[in-house]
């Protein structure tokens, strides 16, 4: 009987190849903005990461606690060991110290006064011998002129802070801020080179220094603010951070020592868990949104169906078969019809998925201006999901059609079967 | 003769506004084996109806009918379907064939619902579709048929589960003279081998010249019930 019904839909292009083209569309969509959202929330998350919150974060405990104000009287010390410590127990992980800081940055004319004074904020990287920083944070394409520290005392400028303060490159500036032991620090920097980040708030007023220079001008000899991990192999798997976090606070944290080490997730960190969370559920909005238009497409279609097939279902039901089967029959079909479609969508959907995984949109031309903190080349990024998602809207959308589309078999009086069949 | 059918003081209303009509009224039948019957009448004397009920496709307001010892109005929907698939064969005025598939499997069909075994059914709708001249049509659709063929694939429908009863209700309605003849024929030639009952819904005079019996209907009720 399942081989009769199969020749039959398959014979029957309006049945077979009209569903499976709609599923296939749909779930060809639904596999592609999957894949396309995940890439997108995956690199936005992934930026936040690499330039401020890492997939953990180690501090001392009173840092976390205060971690808004970025209090670096709570900084690690020794933090040479800690590292050490940090990569021999977790060597499948990416670690790197960093320094974040505030401070008055004060531009002295040609006889020493002060000419022109701002608030900054400050980030102390490795830049100095090494491009892993400037790779990871992508800083290559913010540098609008001038060069990356190369020596002690260079310094990065942010070109709206360079604009309020009348500076440029090779100018002299003295910062001032507070030291890791709480007295005054000031230090002199050459400015080096020009970055834009095309986001207001660092625009404003933002300054990257080498970890070393930075340490050496708050007195923080072997200390660091923060250390960030990142996973080698795959990107932010928020499951396996926390999991880490947990671990690491139950064998480090100690209630009554703050300066005892802790670890934060990035979804510990302030706004990021909305992003984490979102980014999440995302697909599941993705397959209810295609599920709702996809199961009106195909309730149609299955009406129309239904309507061509009157007689075909008076004649069963006159011979023999109870509504249930025919239902069921129906149903059945829809599965088959489901089940094909979303293959060959979820194939194409890959296809398409990994041609914008591989190459991306570049929109940098476009972005130049933008306020936004975003990736400019836009990737897809294909994950386990997006090899089954697609199954989800295709095969409900198409059951659900075919099961509301079915309702009328069972509105089917068999007693005016004779005179129905006439016509 | 065994007893087919049984009608007993039937009744059928139907609901119309806030009063009833009354299809059939006060039947009393009874069917043997291999009777070449037609119920015949004007529209709404009642004819389709009373096929309806002997089908097990409705059921009767008062009175009983009993179709191969199964009285009609006691049976649940699903064992209505059950005496239909196993015990009765359909022919109706437009063929209802079904389109995408074949001749062969179009009177396949009745025996795929009986669970029948592939060698079994083969044989079997070989078989009925040489009885109904049809051997040479058995990869063709429907729509590459002409209309009496279309009817012939549809008797061998009906007939290819070897039912005890076949009830057909205008079967040559859209067929011209000389494609009803052949039907006909088809069908008695079908009712003296097999001894299966047929039972005609029927005004056409060309039907009532073939039957062996007569059961003419008026306003629901049997105003004449002649053996020929």
């Amino acid at each position: 009987m399942i081989r009769f019904l199969f020749k039959g839909l398959i014979r029957d292009k309006s049945r077979s190849l009209l569903p499976i083209i709609v599923v296939t569309v749909g779930v060809m969509m639904t596999v592609f903005l999957q894949a396309y959202m995940n890439g997108i929330f995956s690199d936005s998350i992934e930026s936040t990461a690499k330039f401020s919150s890492g997939h953990v974060k180690v501090m001392t405990s009173a840092y976390k606690n205060n971690l808004s104000q970025m209090p670096n009287d709570y900084a690690i010390t020794g933090v040479v060991d800690v590292l050490k410590m940090l990569r021999t127990d977790y060597p499948d992980m990416t670690w790197t110290d960093r320094i974040q800081f505030g401070g008055l940055l004060d531009a002295p004319d040609s006889s020493g006064n002060t000419r022109s004074q701002g608030n900054v904020m400050g980030m102390g990287l490795h830049l100095i011998g090494t491009n892993d920083e400037i790779n990871r944070m992508d800083l290559s394409s913010t540098l609008l002129s001038g060069n990356f520290p190369k020596k002690r005392g260079d310094i990065l400028v942010t070109d709206e802070l360079c604009r309020k303060m009348n500076l440029k490159i090779g100018d002299e500036v003295t910062l001032m801020s507070g030291s890791m032991y709480g007295d005054m620090a000031m230090y002199n920097f050459r400015i080096s080179g020009i970055i834009h980040f095309g986001t207001e708030t660092l625009d404003r007023g933002l300054v990257v220094a080498d970890i070393e220079d930075v340490r050496y001008a708050l007195d923080m000899e072997d200390a660091a603010g923060e250390i960030l991990g990142f996973f080698n192999d795959s990107p932010y798997d928020n499951k396996r951070a926390v999991a880490l976090s947990d671990a690491f606070n139950a064998k480090y944290t100690k209630t009554d020592d703050k300066f005892s080490l802790a670890m934060l997730p990035m979804s510990g960190v302030g706004g990021m868990d909305f992003l984490i969370a979102y980014s999440e559920n995302a697909q599941f909005i993705i397959i209810l949104i295609f599920v709702f238009a996809m199961s009106i497409v195909l309730w149609n279609a299955g009406l129309v169906g239904g309507l061509r097939r009157y007689g075909e279902f008076g004649l069963r039901l006159a011979i023999g078969e109870n509504k249930h089967e025919i239902y069921r029959s129906l149903i059945g079909e829809s599965l088959l019809v489901g089940l094909i479609g979303s293959v060959i969508g979820i194939v194409i959907g890959l296809f398409f998925s990994y041609l914008m995984q591989k190459y991306g949109i570049d929109t940098s031309g476009v972005m130049k201006n933008s306020q936004l903190m975003m990736p400019t080349i836009f990737r897809s990024q294909i994950n386990v999901t997006t090899y089954y998602i697609g199954f989800i809207p295709g095969v409900i959308s198409t059951v659900i059609g075919a099961a509301l589309a079915g309702i009328g078999i069972y509105k089917r009086q068999t007693a005016n079967l004779f005179k129905e069949l006439e016509n | 003769m065994k007893t087919i059918v049984e009608v007993k003081k039937l009744i059928k209303k139907f609901p119309v506004g806030t009063g009833f009509f009354t299809a059939l009224n006060g039947v009393d039948l009874q069917f043997g084996e291999g009777e070449f019957a037609g119920l015949v009448g004007p529209s709404g004397s009642g004819k389709t109806t009373l096929l309806n009920i002997i089908g097990s496709l409705d059921v009767p307001s008062e009175g009983e009918v009993v179709v191969l010892c199964k009285s009609v109005g006691g049976l649940t929907p699903k064992q209505a379907a059950q005496l239909r698939k196993e015990e009765l064969g359909f022919i109706f005025q437009n063929y209802n064939l079904l389109p995408v598939y074949t001749v062969f499997e179009n009177v396949e069909f009745p025996l795929l619902l009986l669970n029948i075994p592939a060698a079994e059914r083969k044989k079997r709708v070989l078989e009925t579709l040489e009885w109904v001249g049809l051997s040479d049509k058995i990869n063709s659709r429907p729509a590459q048929l002409s209309g009496g063929e279309c009817q012939r694939v549809a008797i061998a429908r009906a007939m290819v589960k070897r039912p005890l009863l076949v009830l057909a209700d205008e079967p040559t309605a859209n067929l011209d003279s000389d494609n009803s003849h052949k039907i006909l024929q088809t069908m008695l030639k079908l009712n003296e081998e097999l001894k299966t009952t047929f039972i005609f819904a029927t005004h056409d005079e060309k039907v009532i010249g073939y039957l062996k019996r007569i059961i003419r209907l008026k306003d629901g009720k049997v105003v004449d019930d002649v053996v020929v």
